[in-house]
């Protein structure tokens, strides 16, 4: 019996030796977003663990922290209650705030070596312009996107329209709308036109439009806004019209989270949506569809959209390092190459669509680089000083417009002028 | 010196939170302090336009889901209390709701409310109706937040009920019948009055609850469309962690406790008095 025990502290104690490792591990916690859905966990987290087989030494423990507000949360209050985080990938458009908190660190102080500046540059200069803040470089590039229009080719043949002709200004957007809605016996339309959501990001879709109309919403310090220039107005207007006049798309808001599924379900022939649902879509249609750049108003537009890799201050040394190492992996060519086939969202430099694996994908699924292709026409996503609250603005002003509370001039002046008593103090 | 292990905790986790709300309320900007008190951001919610809405929809929430849940939750007590077949079947279903996550429910009603692709629209097309948009119409999107809510709770507080039910003694209902009462005679003289504690405890937490329980906005609605569904918990949250002004949430945070401490000391100093316990 004894002898036993003996034995048995001693087989404890060799697994005990066996299990230490002969050095220490570097370990990382990284929090990540996913806003469209899907299983896109599982991606990140395969991406994480080619890395950690390739770098013994370093141990990351991703965490999904929900949609890009949780994500910060998350993040944020990790670091406030004293537990690790050395990077996070978290909202492009964050960049300001956590300037603000001091919380974050340039990439520019980080990397040392002409290699490691080299990456730095490698980059789509668009996808940049969320990250860069006085010449320094905050975030760095991974779920990037743009939003696309989906379109449903079955019904644009069912309507008698060409299906490799999607419309290309708001004009032919209206127009082909008004064929593509269908109503039923009773009066009741069975089938929308198109729909834009109007949830969750409303200022980002309403980014598109202003741009399609030439007109950006702020300035590139971000204690500026432009949301009553008489071009904004104009757009507003527009998205109302979609509605109200032509009544290709639903009256009041549309929301962001079900809209993907209202387009498989094929109850709207056409969706403005991320390109990061492109790989979903594709997966999950059983009919035939397309994926275009969005229309033009005096000219084509996009905003960018997505998240970025942030580097938290707090961090010693040897986590410095490793999480430069994370992140310059998980932004290498091959893997956004595969985060991209994976997802839909962009591989965000041009090294990733010159590998092969995301050459053949393109040729043999061209959607694949439509947000690619319109990264010329792109814009900087909304992001101000204190941007939750202008955000928020925005979307109340286009809300209570696209629901008949109030003129898109009335809301529009109302959200400017306290937009301007926010930022004031930033000039 | 017993109590210095409860002392210490109570002090760590509500004491300290309070006072230090309290503080940042006076002396916050933002995320960081000031050296002097201001009454800056009391000034603001007197000024704030979106707070006023959303202390309105906050009370219409309260007004209406919590005497419907308990009317429903006595009302659904009452007819699993009786005999009858599948009475375990039917407690079931009216428990399940109360089981499931918030979050998970909202996901669930997500769906229901979905104006193209959801069940009640569907239902709705059968009788020719065009549809609703439940979560995107703002006269309609905070009722159907109270239906979801109401659909949730009324199974928890029938718990409650069904207790009480089974406590009632039966010779005061065999009384009853001797003196030839009706059956809402009996329910208005007997059961009733006997469930008042019930109602008493039900209502405090129904009401506490209705502050308290905004995780259904954050999957529905987040507030919208134009705050018109947005209430007050889930301000306070949108001000800390959207806007990252923890100051206003602070200012904020101590008028939710004062609205709180008024329903209190008006439940317990009014209907207090008119609840008999045994």
């Amino acid at each position: 019996m004894w002898m036993k025990s003996v034995k048995q502290i001693a087989l404890a104690g060799a697994l005990c030796a066996l299990s230490v490792p002969v050095f220490a591990k570097t370990e990382l916690t990284m929090f990540y977003p996913v806003a469209v859905g899907g299983a896109l966990t599982k991606i990140v987290d395969g991406i994480v663990a080619d890395f950690e087989s390739e770098n013994p030494d370093i141990s990351v423990n991703a965490i999904y922290a929900g949609n890009y507000n949780d994500a910060r949360v998350k993040a944020l209050a990790a670091l406030q209650s004293g537990e690790p985080a050395q990077l996070s990938v978290m909202f492009s458009i964050d960049v300001h705030e956590l300037m603000d908190l001091d919380a974050i660190v340039p990439f520019d102080d980080v990397v040392s070596t002409q290699e490691e500046k080299d990456w730095l540059a490698g980059f789509y200069p668009a996808l940049m312009e969320n990250g860069v803040v006085e010449g320094k470089t905050y975030g760095v590039p991974f779920q990037r996107s743009t939003i696309v229009m989906y379109y449903n080719k079955d019904m644009f043949r069912a309507a008698g329209l060409d299906p490799e002709k999607p419309p290309t200004s708001w004009e032919e957007l209206a127009e082909v709308g008004t064929a593509l809605t269908k109503k039923n016996a009773d009066g009741n339309v069975a089938q929308w036109g198109a729909m834009i959501p109007s949830t969750g990001y409303a200022y980002w879709m309403f980014g598109a439009l202003t741009k399609q109309q030439g007109q950006n919403l702020m300035n590139g310090e971000g204690n500026e806004t432009y949301f009553n220039h008489p071009k904004v107005i104009q757009a507003l207007d527009f998205w109302k019209d979609l509605g109200s006049k032509y009544a290709v798309m639903p009256e009041g808001t549309i929301e962001w989270g079900t809209l993907r599924q209202n387009f498989l379900e094929q109850k709207t022939a056409i969706m403005w949506h991320s390109t990061g649902n492109l790989t979903t879509v594709k997966k999950n249609a059983d009919f035939d569809f397309g994926v275009a750049m969005l229309p033009a108003g005096s000219e084509l537009g996009s905003p960018t959209g997505g998240g970025n890799f942030y580097l938290f201050k707090d961090a010693d040394e040897a986590e410095r390092a490793a999480s430069l190492k994370l992140v310059k992996f998980m932004t290498s060519p091959e893997q956004a190459a595969r985060w991209s086939i994976a997802t839909g969202y962009m591989g965000v430099s041009p090294a990733a669509y010159e590998t092969t694996e995301l050459t053949e994908y393109v040729k043999t699924f061209p959607p694949a680089a439509v947000a690619r292709d319109q990264l010329q026409h792109a814009t900087a996503e909304l992001s101000t000083y204190q941007a939750g609250r202008v955000r928020k603005l925005l979307d109340d002003a286009i809300q209570s417009v696209l629901t008949g509370q109030n003129t898109a001039e009335e809301a529009l002046n109302s959200a400017q002028k306290q937009a301007e008593r926010i930022l004031s103090r930033y000039k | 010196m017993l109590l210095l292990p409860a002392m210490c905790l109570l002090v760590t986790f509500t004491h300290y939170p309070v006072v230090k709300t309290i503080a940042r309320s006076f002396y916050g900007f933002g995320t960081k302090w000031e050296s002097k008190a201001t009454l800056d951001n009391y000034r603001y919610l007197l000024e704030d336009e979106v707070l006023m809405q959303v202390l309105y929809n906050s009370f219409l929430y309260a007004a209406i889901t919590v005497p419907v849940s308990i009317v429903l939750a006595i009302a659904m007590a009452l007819w699993v209390n009786g005999k009858m077949a599948g009475k375990g079947l039917l407690r079931t279903a009216y428990f399940t709701p109360t089981v499931l996550p918030m979050i998970s429910v909202a996901n669930i009603w997500l769906f229901f409310y979905s104006p193209e692709i959801g069940l009640l629209n569907k239902l709705l097309g059968v009788f020719g109706h065009g549809g609703v948009n439940w979560l995107g119409d703002p006269s309609v999107a905070l009722y159907s937040l109270m239906a979801m809510t109401i659909w949730k709770e009324a199974g928890f507080f029938m718990i409650f009920y069904l207790a009480a039910l089974q406590t009632i003694d039966q010779n005061l209902y065999d009384a009853a019948a001797i003196e030839n009462a009706g059956k809402w005679t009996v329910f208005r003289r007997v059961t009733f009055p006997l469930l008042m504690p019930t109602t008493l405890f039900v209502l405090v937490n129904a009401l506490l609850n209705a502050f308290k329980l905004v995780d259904h906005l954050f999957i529905l609605t987040k507030g919208g469309p134009n705050n018109a569904s947005n209430l007050l918990l889930y301000y306070i949250f949108e001000n800390a962690f959207s806007f990252f002004d923890t100051a206003y949430a602070s200012a904020l945070t101590v008028l939710l406790l004062l609205v709180l401490v008024v329903l209190a000391l008006l439940q317990f100093g009014v209907i207090e008095k008119r609840v008999h316990y045994r």
